[in-house]
C-alpha cells in the first residue's frame, strides 16, 4: 500500500554517545552481535515497503558507506528508488550559524532540500538511528492518512526522571492523539510522558513546504520552530507504539540495552524474532562460530565466526571474535574481531572492533561506567 | 556479442544423490546442506569465484526447486555479471525433439551453445557432489603449458580405496598413459577426481562424435576419456594435494561434517585466502542460556541453546531445549529438539520437530550406522527411532 519515502538520520545525537561515534556516524554505531543502529531504521522502512531511502550524511561516514554498499543487503539496490547517500550538501541554506554542519534534523532537511523537493510519494516517513526498534510503519502511516494529519510522530508512554527527561522529547495531546504542546529536552520534568521515538510521518507537500518556510524564515528546530508555532492551526498527531524499543542516548544506555538482549527474551524476540520482518545487515559470510572442547559460554548471545575456547558469560560476541584458553569474558561487548587472549579476564568492557587483550590482562569496567577499548588498540 | 572468456566451467548439478536416501527425496544432492551453513553447490562455486572464473554453467535436472531458487541469479557468489555470471541451464525442449540429460557428457553436448557464446579456449567440468578447496586456475595453467588437449585432476589415494575410483597411469611427467574404471588391481594410486579441463574444441569435437556413437552411455569417465586417450590425445593428471571428499553417501556426509571439528580440523573452513560463500538468511545471533553446555561444535546465527551440544554442527535456527542432548549429530536448519530428548550420531534433516524425551539414534560405539530424519518428520515425545534408520522426508 506504502506511497512514502523514507529519510534517515545518521548523525543526529553523535555526541550521547561520543567513545562510539568518535570514528563513525551513530548509524553505524555497532549492536547487537552483528547489527549497526541504522539496519533497524532500514529494515523498518522495506519490511513496510519502503523502497526509496535516503540517509542523511555530515561527518564520519565512512563507515556508514562501507556497510550499506550498494544496499542489496536490505534489497535496496533499485534500478527507481532504492537507498541513497545524501552527503553534506554545503549550499547556502545550510548550517544556521556560520559553521557548515548542521545539527538538527530541520538543518539536515534545509541542506538536502532538492532531494526532498523531488520525492513523488505521498508521505515522507523520517528516522533517526538512535531508536532500536522493529516497528510496522504501515501502522503509523495507516493512522496518519485515517486522521489527515499533517504529521504524525511516533511516542511511547514512559515514566521519566529529571535526568531521563533531559535527553528526550515530550509531546502532550488531547484524548483525539492531536498535539496539544511540545517539550524538547526539557531541564526539569518528572513523570509519565508521551516521550519522541523519532519516527515522523508527514504528508509530503507539507514537510516540503515547512522545509522552505523554514529556509526563508532562518528555522532549525522541528518542535521548536515548526511545531511548537502551528500546533493550533495544523493537525500534528501521536501515534502510541507499545512495543519494545531502546533509545541509545549514552554509552551506559548502549550497555543497558545491549544487555536486555541478553537477559529479556521478550526483548529478544520484539526485536529479531518478528514474523515477516526480520532485520536485514550487511552480510560477511563468516563460518558458523566454534565452541572448543573446554570452553564454557552461559547467559550469552554469540555471532558467527567467532572461536571460543574460553569462559564467557553474560556477554555479547560480535562476529570473529576469539576467546582464548583459559581467558574469562564476563558481562561485556566484544566487537568484530576482537581478540582475547589466553587467561586474559574482562568485565564490563565494551572492546570496539580489532582490538587485541593480551595474554593475562585483567581489565574491569562497572555496569554504569563501562570501560571501553578504542578501536584498534592494543592493550 | 558476448564477452570472451579464458574458461568457462560446466557443474554437473543433475544427479539425484540416490545413495544419501532421504535427504534427496526432494532436493538435489548439490543442494543438501553441509557444515551449518552451506550448502555442497557452495564450495565448486566459491572454488570458481575465488580462481576468477566468472562463467558457470549449472546443469540441472533431477528436484532442481530448492537448487535453482538457491542459486537465483548468483548474487552472493559474486556471479551476477552483467555478460557472463552464473547461469541454470535445465535439459530443454528443441526442434528435433526434447531429453533428459542422458549422462554427463550428452548435459554438455546439449549446452555447447552455451559455452559457444563465450568463445572460450577452455571449458571445465565440475561436479556438485564435493567438499574441497581448489585453485582452478593453477589447474588450467598447468593444462596450458603442457599443451594438453585434456586434463584430469588428480587425488592420491591408497591403494585399497584405488579400486573405487577412477586411476590414471601417467608417465613421470604426469602424462596419462593410461585408464582404468574402478580397476579390480589398481597399477597407480591416483584417482580422478572428476574435474576435467578441455581444450574447447577438442571437447566439442569428442562430444558431437560421442553424440552419434549409438553404443555410447554418453559419460565422460565411461566414453569420452578412454576415446581420447583411444585417439592418442594428450592428455594430463593434474595432482591435487588436501582435503577433498566425496559425500556421495551418508556415511561420508557424516565424516566430511565431522571434518570441520576441532582445534586443528581436517578441513579448514576458516580460510581468509579461500572464503566460502553461501546464501545468508537474515536471522539474529545465536543464544546460548545459562543450562547450556557445549562443546567441540559449530554453531550458527538464529539458534537458542539450552541443552547440551557435544561434537556436532548445528544450522541455522535450531532450537535445543533444556535437558536435551545432541551428540556426533548434523542438526539442519530450524530443528527443534525438545525438553530431554536425546539425538546421537544422526543427521536430522531441516524442519524437523522432536518431541519431549524421544531418543533418535544410537552413540557410535553401540550401532555403526548414521540415523537419518528426513527433512519434515516430527517425531512424538518419547518416541525411540532405533540406530540406523532411515525416516524419509515429508
Amino acid at each position: 500500500m506504502s506511497s512514502a519515502a523514507g529519510f534517515i538520520f545518521s548523525n543526529i545525537h553523535d555526541g550521547n554517545i561520543a567513545e562510539l561515534t568518535k570514528l563513525r556516524t551513530i548509524a553505524s554505531v555497532p549492536f547487537g552481535c552483528r547489527y549497526r543502529f541504522i539496519d533497524f531504521a532500514l529494515s523498518n522502512m522495506v519490511n513496510s515497503d519502503i523502497y526509496n531511502v535516503n540517509v542523511i550524511t555530515q561527518h564520519n561516514y565512512h563507515s556508514l558507506m562501507d556497510h550499506i554498499g550498494s544496499g542489496k543487503d536490505w534489497d535496496l539496490a533499485r534500478r527507481s528508488g532504492g537507498v541513497k547517500i545524501l552527503p553534506p550538501n554545503i549550499t547556502a541554506y545550510a548550517g544556521s550559524s556560520g559553521h557548515m554542519g548542521y545539527a538538527s534534523r530541520l538543518e539536515a532537511l534545509k541542506s538536502t532540500y532538492y532531494s526532498l523537493s523531488r520525492v513523488s510519494e505521498d508521505y515522507i516517513i523520517l528516522s533517526d538511528c538512535d531508536v532500536i526498534c522493529n516497528i510496522d510503519l504501515n501502522d503509523i502511516l495507516k493512522y496518519h492518512i485515517s486522521k489527515d494529519a499533517d504529521m504524525t510522530f511516533a511516542v511511547k508512554k514512559m515514566e521519566m526522571t529529571r535526568e531521563t527527561a533531559r535527553n528526550n522529547t515530550i509531546y502532550y495531546s488531547d484524548a483525539d492523539g492531536r498535539i496539544t504542546d511540545v517539550l524538547a529536552y526539557p531541564q526539569n520534568f518528572e513523570g509519565e510522558a508521551d516521550i519522541c521515538l523519532n519516527i515522523i510521518v508527514a504528508k509530503t507537500g507539507y514537510l516540503q513546504q515547512a522545509v522552505l518556510d523554514a529556509i526563508a524564515h532562518n528555522y532549525t528546530s522541528l518542535n521548536r520552530d515548526i511545531i511548537a508555532k502551528n500546533f493550533s492551526h495544523d493537525n500534528f498527531r501521536v501515534y502510541r507504539y507499545d512495543g519494545i524499543f531502546g533509545v541509545i542516548s549514552s554509552l551506559a544506555d548502549y550497555f543497558e540495552m545491549s544487555m536486555k538482549l541478553i537477559s529479556s527474551p521478550e526483548v529478544r524476540d520484539q526485536l529479531f524474532n518478528v514474523r515477516n520482518r526480520p532485520v536485514y545487515t550487511k552480510v560477511r559470510n563468516s563460518v558458523p562460530t566454534y565452541y572448543a572442547a573446554n570452553s564454557k559460554v552461559n547467559d550469552s548471545l554469540i555471532a558467527d565466526g567467532c572461536d571460543i575456547h574460553g569462559t564467557v558469560e553474560n556477554s555479547i560476541l560480535f562476529r570473529g571474535v576469539k576467546v582464548g584458553k583459559g581467558a574469562v569474558v564476563k558481562n561485556s561487548i566484544l566487537m568484530q574481531d576482537t581478540i582475547v587472549g589466553s587467561n586474559a579476564s574482562l568485565n564490563c568492557v565494551i572492546s570496539d572492533k580489532n582490538t587485541v587483550i593480551r595474554d593475562g590482562r585483567v581489565l574491569s569496567g562497572a555496569e554504569e561506567a563501562p570501560y571501553y577499548i578504542v578501536k584498534g588498540k592494543m592493550i | 556479442m558476448y564477452k570472451k572468456q579464458k574458461c568457462v566451467a560446466m557443474l554437473l548439478a543433475g544427479g539425484q544423490g540416490s545413495r544419501l536416501y532421504a535427504l534427496t527425496e526432494k532436493t538435489a544432492k548439490p543442494a543438501v546442506p553441509f557444515g551449518g551453513k552451506y550448502r555442497i553447490i557452495d564450495f565448486p562455486l566459491s572454488n570458481c569465484i575465488n580462481s576468477q572464473i566468472y562463467t558457470v554453467g549449472v546443469l540441472t535436472q533431477y528436484q532442481p526447486l530448492v537448487l535453482n531458487e538457491y542459486i537465483g541469479n548468483g548474487q552472493p557468489w559474486d556471479l551476477d555479471k552483467m555478460q557472463s555470471g552464473v547461469m541454470v541451464l535445465p535439459p530443454y525442449q528443441a526442434k528435433e525433439g526434447a531429453d533428459w540429460y542422458k549422462g554427463t557428457a550428452n548435459a554438455i553436448y546439449q549446452n555447447l551453445n552455451f559455452i559457444n557464446r563465450y568463445d572460450p579456449d577452455n571449458v571445465l567440468i565440475l561436479s556438485g557432489d564435493h567438499i574441497y578447496k581448489m585453485d582452478y586456475a593453477k589447474m588450467i595453467d598447468a593444462h596450458e603449458k603442457n599443451g594438453a588437449d585434456c586434463t584430469i585432476a588428480v587425488l592420491e589415494v591408497t591403494l585399497e580405496e584405488a579400486s573405487r575410483f577412477g586411476i590414471m597411469n601417467t608417465d613421470e611427467n604426469l602424462k596419462i598413459i593410461e585408464f582404468e574404471e574402478k580397476p579390480a588391481h589398481p597399477k597407480s594410486t591416483k584417482a580422478s577426481m572428476g574435474i576435467y579441463v578441455f581444450k574447447r574444441d577438442v571437447l566439442e569435437k569428442y562430444l558431437v562424435e560421442d553424440e552419434n556413437d549409438p553404443d555410447s552411455v554418453n559419460d565422460f569417465g565411461k566414453n569420452i576419456i578412454p576415446k581420447m586417450l583411444a585417439d592418442g590425445c594428450t592428455m594430463y593428471a593434474y595432482p591435487f594435494e588436501g582435503y577433498w571428499k566425496d559425500v556421495g553417501t551418508i556415511a561420508s556426509l557424516w565424516e566430511a561434517n565431522m571434518d570441520l571439528l576441532g582445534e586443528n580440523p581436517n578441513f579448514r573452513i576458516k580460510d581468509a585466502s579461500w572464503r566460502i560463500f553461501s546464501r545468508n538468511q537474515p536471522l539474529p545471533p545465536h543464544f546460548i542460556a545459562a543450562s547450556s553446555q557445549i562443546s567441540n561444535s559449530l554453531i550458527t546465527e538464529g539458534c537458542v541453546i539450552e541443552g547440551t551440544v557435544e561434537n556436532s554442527i548445528l544450522f541455522a535456527g535450531v532450537k535445543v531445549e533444556q535437558g536435551a542432548v545432541i551428540r556426533d549429530s548434523v542438526i539442519m536448519s530450524d530443528v527443534t529438539v525438545s525438553k530431554g530428548a536425546v539425538v546421537q550420531y544422526s543427521i536430522i534433516d531441516s524442519d524437523c520437530k522432536i518431541g519431549a524425551g524421544a531418543i533418535v539414534g544410537r552413540s557410535k560405539d553401540e550401532c555403526d550406522e548414521v540415523t537419518v530424519v528426513g527433512a519434515g518428520n516430527t517425531i512424538a515425545p518419547g518416541e525411540d527411532v532405533r540406530g540406523g534408520s532411515m525416516l524419509s522426508a515429508k
